[in-house]
């Protein structure tokens, strides 16, 4: 099918709809989506291409849910569960700040200005938990940013304290919380989500409480998770609620499709996904979602070198540094468990972009 | 089967020049979308093939120690070895009871070796296996030769005579003299690697070419190498396949030595002495760039050794139409830090994954199995 139509659309600003992300997922032209993803991307950032230093925190592996599609959760009594104290939260933050990070330097190249907590929903550590937990991290390291706590975990904090998603969220931010990954939406449809996490709270709620988030003024980003049991049109149904509660809201900074891992989950035949897949969708997602500011290549979920070409079809961030990433590599990810600050620069200037090194609201860090 | 291509379909040859040119500016889409189109006019059908045949390096020990080798030792090193037939005879026979039909020996310059071991080799492998022997790149064929005191034609015919079926592209490395002063200095040199190749061509042999990059040569190396190849199978018609992999640096003396000097592609900044491996970016440049340039080569390898499944999916949109060999065993860029595991199955899924059918081809690009 020629794209001939929707180029022209595209080029001139006019947002796409369901069905030309069809035909777009369908399409084998996959030089003419990439160039034209290229084209929106670059009215949006320029020729930057971002990254952060961030360091990632699991809390815990223990989780109620244990979604099929899962490897990193453990049930409580379990072989490798773990539940870290808050104590080794700070010792681990510290032992890659450095001693004098009082205010995080961003001109150090060892440090970081992130740092990103999700873990499981435990059964039985409440909101107090969690309270303390960001308030030591922002007594220890009052400079660092924290982005913390998909929507998944929000609302179980909220039915585990019985406060609603608001005062949930707002004592939270008290305590420190600034900003929400965008986690634990996988795909929107009940009947995949059925399949593949039924324990996990709806679609719906999931953008109930983004929606909250983005009220009280948390800005969050919004994932995707392909590649294992759904169709493009799930895809498609996923990326339009997106954009019609950004219309809304405008608090989504950046959209990070999220390659399916197979090993170690339990959906039976899932494989892979193919790297074509993998650049089309950024792709596409960076056509659709004509409201979203950026597009995140997800490094370890994409493997370094698909994040990298990623940069020439739409994408403008590569995430960060990451230190001691666990969820994917759970499933097999054949990327490393970090990156230096000079390997995400060279990638990214190897892929003709301008590498920005960025906070947590995509302002440059000189 | 013959698969010398005719060119009198294609649009007019890249100049180097223009060749050059593409390769420093052109955009990686561009790029990719050119080496996209010559591959569906060279392959019009889907179908994707590769070999089963497994990698035996029946030496490490080489006088030559290139810098960018993390497999080669010298001999008495505790770890230095010579594979017994015995040894031999059962990955043969482990290579043939997974489908396998191919064995790809190559090794170290050895000079302990004389041609009446490459003779006898040969000679008791193809008495007991009904196997295709694609073996020794132009640097052992000519160390063999030199060893001998024969010709090149003489040693060719005389391995042939006792085996040989095909010879493997390795050695060509980067061949601009340049390059190979500092990379592989007491490695043949790219005259020697390209006569190896036509006199092979010369007597019927077939033989592939590869490319190693990413080292220290700059876009103008590039170039040299695919026009020399270009003209010389322009002469002979005899290279089957391209195949383009970038240097992977770890255990290697290049990435630990400090003075590697010259311009590296266009845009090494780095200020220090270690060589970032070549990126995503950069492969699939040199590959779709190899695809237009080598206009009378019919076959370019995606490497997914080098560069993981997935990025091998990519690579056949960017002008590869080939997934190589299944690798059954890859000493060599294992030791260089490189472990990209697949198996027959994981190679068949990742062709049809990327949109292809997946086809079990032999050495001369025969299909020998479409029902995957």
């Amino acid at each position: 099918m020629s794209l001939k139509r929707i180029e022209k659309n595209v080029l001139a600003g006019k947002r796409l709809n369901p069905e030309d992300a069809r035909a777009l997922f369908e399409s084998e032209d996959i030089f003419t989506i990439g160039r034209l993803a290229n084209t929106v991307a670059e009215r949006k950032n320029g020729n930057n291409a971002y990254f952060v230093q961030n360091h990632h925190i699991n809390p815990t592996n223990i989780c109620v849910n244990r979604c099929k599609f899962c490897a990193f959760s453990r049930s409580k009594g379990d072989e490798g569960a773990y539940e870290l104290t808050i104590k080794q939260i700070i010792n681990k933050l510290r032992k890659h700040v450095g001693a004098r990070h009082a205010v995080p330097s961003h001109s150090q190249s060892t440090s970081f200005s992130e740092v990103h907590i999700v873990g499981g929903l435990h059964p039985d550590w409440g909101i107090d938990f969690y309270l303390d937990m960001l308030g030591s991290i922002k007594k220890n390291f009052p400079g660092l940013h924290i982005k913390a706590f998909t929507a998944v975990e929000i609302d179980y904090l909220s039915k585990m304290s019985g406060l609603s998603l608001r005062k949930t969220l707002t004592a939270l931010q008290e305590a420190g919380l600034e900003s929400m990954p965008g986690g634990g939406a996988e795909i929107f449809s009940g009947p995949v989500r059925n399949r593949i996490c039924p324990e996990k709270i709806s679609g719906r709620r999931w953008l109930t409480v983004m929606e909250t988030a983005h009220r009280v003024g948390i800005k969050s980003n919004a994932t995707m998770l392909y590649g294992h049991v759904e169709q493009y049109r799930h895809r498609i149904d996923h990326m339009a609620k997106l954009r019609d509660l950004q219309d809304r809201t405008g608090g989504f900074q950046a959209f990070i499709p999220l390659a399916f891992h197979p090993k170690n989950t339990t959906i039976e035949g899932a494989r892979y996904t193919s790297g074509i897949d993998d650049l089309k969708t950024i792709a596409i997602s960076r056509l659709f979602l004509d409201n979203f500011p950026h597009i995140k290549a997800y490094w370890i979920m994409l493997g370094e070198k698909i994040a990298q070409l990623a940069l020439k079809f739409g994408a403008d961030d590569l995430d960060g540094t990451i230190i001691e990433e666990k969820i994917t590599h759970s499933a097999g990810a054949l990327s490393g468990v970090a990156m230096t600050r000079k390997e995400l620069v060279n990638l990214i200037q190897q892929a003709g972009k301008i590498s920005v090194e960025r906070d947590s609201f995509y302002r440059a860090i000189q | 089967m013959d698969r010398h291509i005719s060119r009198k379909k294609q649009t007019p040859r890249i100049t180097r020049k223009k060749g050059l040119q593409l390769l420093k500016n052109a955009d990686l889409l561009e790029l990719g979308s050119l080496a996209d189109s010559m591959r569906k006019s060279l392959h019009r059908s889907k179908d994707v093939s590769f070999i089963v045949d497994r990698n035996i390096n029946y030496t490490n020990v080489c006088i030559n120690k290139c810098k960018f080798c993390a497999f080669y030792r010298e001999e008495g090193d505790s770890d230095a070895y010579i594979l017994t037939k015995r040894k031999l005879f059962q990955k043969i026979r482990e290579t043939l009871a997974l489908g396998g039909t191919q064995i790809l020996m190559q090794g170290g310059l050895h000079s302990g070796l004389g041609l009446d071991y490459y003779i006898d080799l040969l000679r008791s492998i193809k008495k007991k296996f009904p196997v295709h022997v694609h073996g020794f790149s132009p640097p052992e064929i000519t160390y063999i030769a030199e060893t001998a005191r024969l010709s090149i034609k003489e040693t060719l015919l005389a391995l042939r005579e006792a085996g040989l079926d095909s010879i493997p592209g390795g050695g060509a490395e980067i061949l601009s003299d340049r390059v190979r002063e500092q990379v592989s200095p007491k490695k043949i040199r790219s005259g020697q690697w390209l006569r190896v190749m036509e006199e092979a061509h010369g007597i019927g042999m077939k033989t592939t070419a590869t490319m190693m990059f990413g080292t220290v040569e700059g876009p103008e190396d590039i170039i040299e190498h695919l026009h020399a190849l270009r003209g010389l199978q322009d002469r002979t018609g005899g290279f089957t396949a391209f195949i383009p992999w970038s240097f992977q640096p770890m255990n290697t003396e290049l990435n630990k030595r400090s003075a590697v000097s010259g311009q590296r592609s266009a845009t090494q900044k780095s200020k220090n002495h270690r060589i970032h491996p070549a990126t995503a970016v950069e492969y699939l440049r040199v590959l779709a760039l190899s695809r237009v340039y080598l206009d009378n080569v019919p076959n370019i390898q995606a490497s997914w050794v080098t560069q993981g499944l997935k990025m091998a999916q990519v690579a056949l949109r960017f002008g590869a139409n080939d997934f190589g060999s299944t690798m059954i065993e890859e000493n060599v860029v294992a030791a260089a830090g490189v472990k990209y595991c697949a198996a027959v199955t994981d190679i068949v899924s990742a062709i049809r994954g990327a949109g292809f059918r997946p086809v079990q081809r032999d050495m001369y690009y025969n299909i020998i199995n479409n029902d995957l």
